[in-house]
């Protein structure tokens, strides 16, 4: 039993992850349609800025440095996330809904491929930011400090992402334009400016989900990010793609399978696992868990 | 000066495969907008099946001659990837756009990982001991018949349901055109030429690895086809021909190729969506 327990909090901290690049997504797509591919390679920019700030930080490592490379991170791929928006996806708002895909995925390979060439394509190594050790015991199951901080974090940016769409003005028009970008427009919404900022929050929680991935498995490259994208992908279709609650409850639901069927089955079936899942749910619920269906009018 | 030969000859006949790629997969993208991510995987089954019948089936078939077992592996390497597109068409008939873009990357992954499961084709190891019978003359009399059933295809009454599901699904089943069956005949043909291709690549190389057909191979094929111009058979030919090449003579670049690919993918997009070649074709 406590064996399941302790399985279910690294499933716990896992799906935190997917589920804060997974929210990236499913805002993106509730403003855009567009399925953001290079969204797991702004996850892998975060976990890069992070490993070059923190490597240029005083050395006596602590939680405030923590902090520091977290907001480094998160503000970089917010800028990093808005510039795609600007430079590859702007220009073609009005064109077919594939050019736009197609787009994405060149945008994901560049990211790649020119961090290979910038970063190098070997893997480095995160500085220890925080020294791993048991934060808590119940009965046999054990909790670190390390995945105290990622649930906290995750935590505390999923409230204030709440927070910003449901109680600010530019989450009540994030909301109209996900609705209908048309009818925003007619009521004086500035598209652009508020597709630009669903960018800056959906980048910028994948940031955070990437340094926060290097705290605990600090091995990083440049194409670190294609799967856990991917995945996080899924978790979102799963929970019901541009719906934000879905996207959580798909995150949480994937990094628990998934850690389950690396304990219990085998690791090799993992990475199917999420594709098994997405293929499923296709078929069964293609509008996801939570998800409402929405008839297409000639 | 025999081995620059083998070296030109090698790329030639690599060539002549990736247009049966990018052809195949053109008829499914291009010409019927159903946007697949899993070509690769179609090609992972055509390769694996024929190498596995060639190299396992040498003995007991050794009555046959050796063009004709090779046809026969070729073959029903082709019918085992048609009978997967068959498998992934059904289901993902519902599925529009990126949904199905992504389903189709799925089942490649999965694909992948399933043979990388199966111990009798090498797993991880990869797979040796392919015999090489794979030559220019059998590589480019398959891509030439690849060409003429696609185009026919294309220009029969069926394709032009193919062209009409493209431009609208509802509107095409509106005048009566069964967009599901077609659907699955345009995966069945698509991925039955891919399993083709696969099959010439595998006996080619002489040898196979699961990561010869990731997601980005199949990235490949779409970069081929976006080139092209989606929908168009020439441009798809001409963008093969051109992106096999194009690594080979800038090998100083090496690592800048993907970097290019991307860039070309973004480009293309935004300046001329409908590719080099636009929507000429041989008349």
């Amino acid at each position: 039993m406590s064996e399941f327990l302790q399985q279910l909090v690294n499933g716990l901290t896992w799906g935190s992850i997917y589920a804060l690049i997974a929210l990236g997504y499913t805002m993106v797509y509730g403003v855009l349609r567009l399925i953001n591919f290079a969204h797991g390679d702004v996850y892998m920019i975060g976990a890069m800025t992070g490993y070059y700030v923190a490597r240029h930080l005083p050395s006596h490592f602590s939680e405030l440095n923590f902090g520091i490379v977290l907001g480094l991170s998160i503000i970089a791929c917010a800028l990093l996330g808005a510039l795609i928006e600007r430079v590859a996806y702007r220009p073609l708002r009005n064109a077919p809904r594939l050019s736009m895909l197609i787009t994405a995925i060149g945008v994901s390979l560049f990211l790649e491929y020119g961090g290979q060439l910038l970063f190098g394509a070997d893997p480095k190594f995160f500085p220890e930011l925080i020294v791993s050790r048991p934060m808590f015991h119940f009965d046999g199951v054990i909790i670190s400090n390390i995945q105290f901080i990622i649930l906290l974090v995750s935590f505390i940016l999923m409230i204030s992402l709440r927070f910003i769409v449901l109680n600010t003005k530019m989450g009540k028009a994030m909301r109209a334009v996900a609705f209908s970008q048309t009818a925003s427009q007619f009521v004086g919404i500035n598209v652009s400016s508020v597709i630009t900022v669903t960018f800056l929050i959906g980048s910028g929680l994948a940031g955070a989900a990437g340094v926060m991935v290097s705290l605990s498995n600090p091995k990083i490259e440049p194409l670190m990010g294609i799967m856990p994208g991917l995945k996080a992908f899924v978790a979102a279709v799963l929970g019901g793609i541009g719906n934000i609650p879905g996207a959580l409850l798909g995150g949480y639901l994937m990094g628990i399978a998934e850690t389950f069927v690396t304990a219990y089955i085998s690791s090799t079936y993992r990475d199917a696992l999420a594709f098994i899942i997405l293929i499923v749910i296709l078929l069964v619920k293609p509008t996801g868990l939570l998800g409402k269906t929405v008839k297409e009018k000639v | 000066m025999s081995q620059i030969n083998a070296y030109y000859i090698q790329i030639i006949c690599l060539i002549g495969i990736n247009i049966i790629m990018a052809v195949s997969l053109n008829l499914i993208n291009g010409i019927t907008g159903q946007f697949s991510l899993g070509h690769a995987g179609f090609m992972a089954i055509g390769a694996y099946t024929s190498a596995a019948i060639t190299v396992y089936g040498h003995d007991r078939f050794a009555f046959l001659p050796e063009n004709i077992f090779f046809i026969l592996a070729l073959l029903i390497g082709g019918i085992f990837s048609a009978l997967a597109g068959l498998l992934v068409g059904i289901p993902t008939l519902r599925l529009r756009g990126d949904y199905l873009a992504i389903a189709t990357l799925g089942f490649g992954e999965i694909i992948r990982v399933i043979i990388l499961n199966l111990d009798f084709v090498g797993g991880a190891r990869g797979f040796g001991g392919i015999p090489e019978y794979a030559n220019f003359f059998w590589i480019y009399l398959l891509a030439m018949l690849t060409v003429i059933v696609i185009a026919n295809l294309v220009r029969s009454i069926k394709g032009k349901a193919l062209l009409a599901i493209r431009e609208d699904e509802i509107a095409a089943e509106s005048i009566g055109i069964n967009t599901s069956q077609y659907k699955i005949i345009a995966f069945t043909v698509g991925s039955f030429f891919a399993g083709i291709g696969g099959g010439l690549f595998a006996h080619l190389n002489t040898y196979l690895h699961t990561n010869s057909f990731t997601f980005l191979k199949s990235i490949e094929f779409i970069v081929m086809i976006v080139l092209g111009g989606l929908g168009s058979l020439t441009g798809s030919i001409f963008a093969a021909a051109v992106l096999t090449l194009l690594p080979e003579l800038l090998r100083g670049i090496g690592e800048w190729r993907m970097i290019v690919y991307s860039l070309l993918l973004i480009l293309m997009m935004i300046l001329r969506p409908q590719g080099i070649l636009g929507n000429k074709k041989w008349k």
